[in-house]
């Protein structure tokens, strides 16, 4: 992952943006008249989950084996707000996104002592942990999950039980959590990050507190996640135990991969396509897992940079 | 370089977006539930030939319009049953949704349909919820529930003496109302609940359970489980000597698929509850023969009769309707007709949208008795359905409170179930 393509130009970077960038919000806008809204809005949710996975292992070079934990937990929240308190919906994301945050805070200062496999071990523990606390839970609702999560009226106007206003208010959250990532990764901050990932002993001797900056990028990529999970809960009018399950850890890692790691647009495109082939290869049951496999495998063997690493080399600009 | 991602989304955009509907070109049934897993045996691809069976007897079509039968598995996960129904309904034009066992799944579901104004005909899931405090104009619960599985197994088993019990409970919606329903019924009757365990659903080690069960010296273990559940934990209960040692299994949700898969040996003399089974008459002989042919030679469970019947009368509702458009003017059609079929016999669907037929008690038989392969239950007493089923009036449905036009007069005697005072359903 160290030859990674967003190195080399880093000023560069936002400009070679330009057009992809509105290409992508062309798609956003467009989709839902062309696509299964419902679908999209899924794959949305996943696309925000990816690209604040890939944060921490495209540019901090974090693996986290345990994000399910942000995403499911917010997913939790916002459902429990949202059923339970009757918050206004928007008040319920940020409320999802906080507590993916401050749980993001905590599993961040425990993990980030260690690295390489320790790192993504003990946030596996931490993940798994925080699923059998969900299974026994009183207000997860175990097997059941959080289930009638209704969606309220956004800024009390925008009624989000109807699915054309809802698409437009998760694209809006979609591309709202792009521009941050968008934004942190191409800033100083940013760029220290990288510099971490590629060196970290070096940083170090720049001067910079490599702890923070990590623990800064955990926690944003945790509360982005959260962000997602609370999104989906709301699409869904559902929490449940697949959010948390490990398997969606393994799926947020699948996506950056296969989209391309390191790359801003990469994980977007991993998360539609890893969605697509869920929703419509679902027909098949448990071979839909073994196919992910096998496209895991092709992939790493293929084209191991991803979709837009490969794009982005063939192209000679960062993406 | 947006072109990978434009060609995923053509290929997606491929499936059209098509609303059947009565008019349109055709009347489609979604069978959902478990394909593979530990209730695949109950429902799964069985359900799915039952639903096709009813078809079949209808001629295949409504008038002109031709009725297919589409299936899915929601692996027991109430997200993915909720996006298969939500994806059914909105894309493919699935008019009606099926069977669906795993109440926390059926839950989900209901609230689905009941928004996009379908209708779901549930056999599988056990919740006295779905016609409860759940309770929906769009939804029919057709075979059994945990109310009934209370006042039949629950009550004989506190009839015979069992006074003090302790709950081995499945972690989900079903064996949450489950040992809540038996728990009012025991009370009912003077006995006590030492206490309880829930194990997570499709659990296969039941050994600390079962020890807490033994070690609570409770007269009755009440396994308010179901499926593979039920079959591993009456095997590890054979396995500690639990019998044996002077306790009693009481099985509140056994299925015949289970007691074949347990073997007479295992089973003999269990007590359980079935609105149907194969080798009660005549008719019901000659269906599950039909079916048993195109299964290799298994024998189709209550649940599965379940789908023919309710997908028959839906059916029947249609043909008098003449359109599917308005989910619940189907249901308000199916509640309006009686129902007749040769599984369940005459019947009343209530305007909670609870089925009512009479339930059977039976023992199951000694290895010695048994005639054959599937020769396995004695007939013990048969309850009438409006003692079997929760009185209207008990289930807090919103449906009943309010003053909503009762499109059938529930015949279900008022009277009722005699020993069942407190509300099981508003119990949390």
């Amino acid at each position: 992952m160290s030859e990674a393509s967003a190195a080399p130009a880093a000023e560069l970077a936002p400009r070679s943006h330009r057009a992809p960038l509105a290409i992508l919000v062309a798609l956003v806008l467009v989709a839902p008249w062309v696509v299964y809204p419902v679908f999209v809005m899924k794959a949305l949710c996943f696309a925000l989950f990816a690209c604040a996975f890939n944060l921490l292992l495209g540019y901090a070079g974090l693996l986290s084996f345990g994000h399910a934990l942000f995403f499911g937990a917010a997913s939790y929240a916002t459902a429990h707000a949202a059923l339970e308190w009757g918050w206004r919906p928007e008040l319920c994301l940020v409320f999802g996104a906080a507590v993916a945050a401050v749980l993001g805070l905590a599993t961040g200062l425990v993990a980030i002592r260690r690295q390489g496999i320790y790192f993504a071990m003990i946030t596996l523990a931490l993940a798994q942990m925080f699923f059998f606390f969900s299974l026994r839970a009183e207000f997860t609702g175990g097997e059941n999950g959080i289930q009638g999560v209704p969606r309220g009226m956004m800024f009390g106007f925008l009624d989000l039980s109807r699915t054309y206003v809802m698409y437009y208010v998760v694209a809006a959250i979609f591309l709202l959590g792009f521009a941050i990532l968008h934004r942190t990764v191409h800033s100083p901050f940013g760029q220290v990050l990288t510099a971490i990932r590629e060196n970290e002993p070096r940083a170090i001797s720049l001067g910079y507190k490599v702890n923070q900056y990590k623990l800064i990028a955990f926690v944003l990529s945790a509360g982005l996640a959260g962000l997602a999970g609370g999104t989906k809960a709301l699409v869904f009018q559902l929490a449940s135990l697949t959010d948390v399950h490990w398997n969606t850890s393994g799926e947020v890692i699948l996506m950056t991969l296969i989209g391309g790691l390191g790359t801003i647009f990469g994980p977007i495109a991993g998360a539609v396509f890893m969605a697509a082939l869920e929703n419509y290869l679902a027909q098949l049951g448990s071979w839909v897992t073994v196919t992910e496999g096998a496209i895991f495998v092709f992939c790493v063997i293929a084209f191991r940079r991803g979709m837009f690493g490969e794009l982005s080399r063939l192209l000679k600009r960062p993406l | 370089m947006l072109r990978s991602a434009l060609a995923v989304l053509a290929a997606l955009a491929a499936s059209p977006a098509a609303h059947a509907d009565f008019t349109g070109k055709t009347i489609k049934i979604g069978v959902l539930n478990d394909q593979s897993g530990l209730y695949a045996d109950l429902a799964g691809p069985g359900s799915v030939l039952a639903a096709k069976m009813a078809v079949e007897e209808m001629g295949g079509k409504i008038g002109d319009t031709p009725i297919e039968v589409v299936f899915a598995d929601h692996q027991n996960k109430p997200d993915i049953g909720s996006n298969i129904v939500r994806q059914w309904i909105d894309v493919d034009g699935v008019d009606v949704i099926v069977d669906v066992p795993t109440s926390s799944v059926a839950l989900a579901v209901s609230a689905v349909v009941k928004e996009k104004n379908k209708v779901f005909l549930a056999s599988g899931p056990g919740s006295s919820d779905l016609t409860g405090k759940a309770c929906s104009p769009n939804t029919v619960h057709w075979t059994y529930d945990t109310y009934a599985l209370a006042h039949t197994t629950g009550q004989a088993e506190v009839a015979a003496g069992g006074k003090s019990w302790f709950f081995l409970t499945a972690d989900y919606a079903f064996g949450q109302a489950l040992e809540r329903d038996t728990t009012a019924v025991v009370k009912a009757a003077g006995g006590e609940v030492l206490g309880g365990v829930k194990h997570p659903l499709n659990t296969t080690d039941f050994s600390s359970f079962l020890l807490q069960a033994q070690s609570s010296k409770a007269q009755v273990i009440g396994l308010a489980n179901a499926g593979g559940d039920t079959i591993n934990s009456i095997k590890a209960a054979s396995e500690f000597g639990i019998v044996k040692g002077g306790q009693k299994l009481a099985g509140l949700l056994v299925f015949v698929t289970d007691i074949h898969a347990l073997g007479l040996q295992t089973a003999q003399g269990l007590l359980l509850s079935e609105s149907f089974y194969w080798d009660r008459d005549a008719k019901t002989r000659a269906w599950s023969k039909k079916w048993s042919e195109k299964m290799g030679g298994k024998k189709p469970s209550m649940v599965q009769a379940g789908v023919y019947a309710s997908v028959l009368h839906y059916l029947k509702a249609l043909k008098a309707l003449k359109s599917d458009a308005d989910g619940k003017a189907v249901v308000d059609e199916m509640k309006k007709l009686h129902t007749d079929d040769t599984l369940f016999g005459k019947g009343v669907i209530r305007a909670d949208g609870r089925k009512i037929h009479p339930m059977y008690l039976y023992e199951v038989k000694k290895p010695a008795d048994s005639k054959g392969e599937w020769d396995l239950y004695k007939l013990v007493k048969e309850i009438p359905g409006d003692q079997a089923f929760r009185p209207e009036k008990e289930g807090n449905c919103s449906l009943i409170a309010g003053s909503t036009p009762a499109p059938a007069a529930a015949p279900a005697a008022p009277a009722a179930a005699p020993a069942a005072k407190p509300d099981a359903g508003s119990a949390k």
